[in-house]
């Protein structure tokens, strides 16, 4: 509210920043990796609990699997764009001082898609055999 | 209401939780010595705790977050659906997680 004139109308506040065009992709984005996620995280827990008690050969041959490989990306991409699009609502609901929300917001994305890069690279170096 | 706080308690959880899956897959990759630290740490007190902690989190995201899908189809907005349907994610969450440990305790992955 500072930031704007408070003689001005609302429409005088808005005009010049154009639409955004894209209000609803955040909301369908959410929801998508979302119902991607019942899937690949029910299949994520499946493959975890059937690795309990495998060796480190074995480990590493179940992830190398490529159907494995393949889930398991899928699964760590949609995870980590899931969780961004979520802590970035939390954030925008309870973080309110300007530089504080925005560093957040930021913290939280390249945290995000640095886990992601580190995560797919593992997946693909036991994949792959480097 | 408390479902709904819930919801994102456990989101914010199961993103930390997704760090530390991918600190596995990098241990799993650096090699056996890394490896035998993450399941040496997965057999432990407190990683069966953690473990335990995680499986309920990702059980009552997983029905909850049903819950909200069908909630977004327009589906189960009277009170008493609603508080219902509340009452699934909750108690369904502890059967899932009962059910998820019961495999883990089976196949010898518990303490």
């Amino acid at each position: 509210m500072s930031g704007f004139d408070r003689f001005r109308t609302p429409l005088k506040n808005a005009r010049g920043l154009g639409s955004a065009k894209d209000g609803v992709h955040h909301f369908v984005v959410q929801r998508a990796t979302a119902i991607a996620l019942f899937f690949l995280g029910l299949y994520f827990v499946g493959l975890a609990i059937s690795l309990i008690g495998a060796d480190y050969a074995a480990a590493c041959a179940a992830v190398a699997h490529p159907f494995n490989a393949v889930l398991l990306i899928a699964f760590l991409v949609t995870s980590f764009w899931h969780a961004q699009l979520g802590l970035q609502v939390i954030i925008e609901d309870y973080v309110h001082a300007p530089i504080l929300a925005v560093t957040s917001q930021l913290a939280v994305r390249f945290v995000c898609v640095l886990a992601t890069l580190a995560g797919v690279l593992a997946v693909l170096r036991i994949a792959l055999g480097a | 209401m408390v479902t709904s706080i819930l919801h994102r308690a456990t989101g914010v959880v199961l993103s930390v939780g997704s760090l530390l899956i991918v600190a596995a897959l990098v241990a799993l990759a650096a090699g056996p010595e890394a490896w035998a630290c993450v399941t040496g740490l997965a057999g432990s007190w407190f990683g069966q705790l953690v473990l335990f902690g995680w499986v309920w989190t990702f059980a009552f995201h997983l029905l909850n977050g049903v819950r909200h899908l069908l909630q977004d189809a327009g589906w189960g907005y009277a009170i008493a659906q609603f508080i219902r349907n509340s009452w699934i994610s909750v108690i369904g969450s502890f059967v899932l997680t009962a059910l998820a440990w019961g495999l883990v305790v089976i196949r010898g992955g518990a303490l």
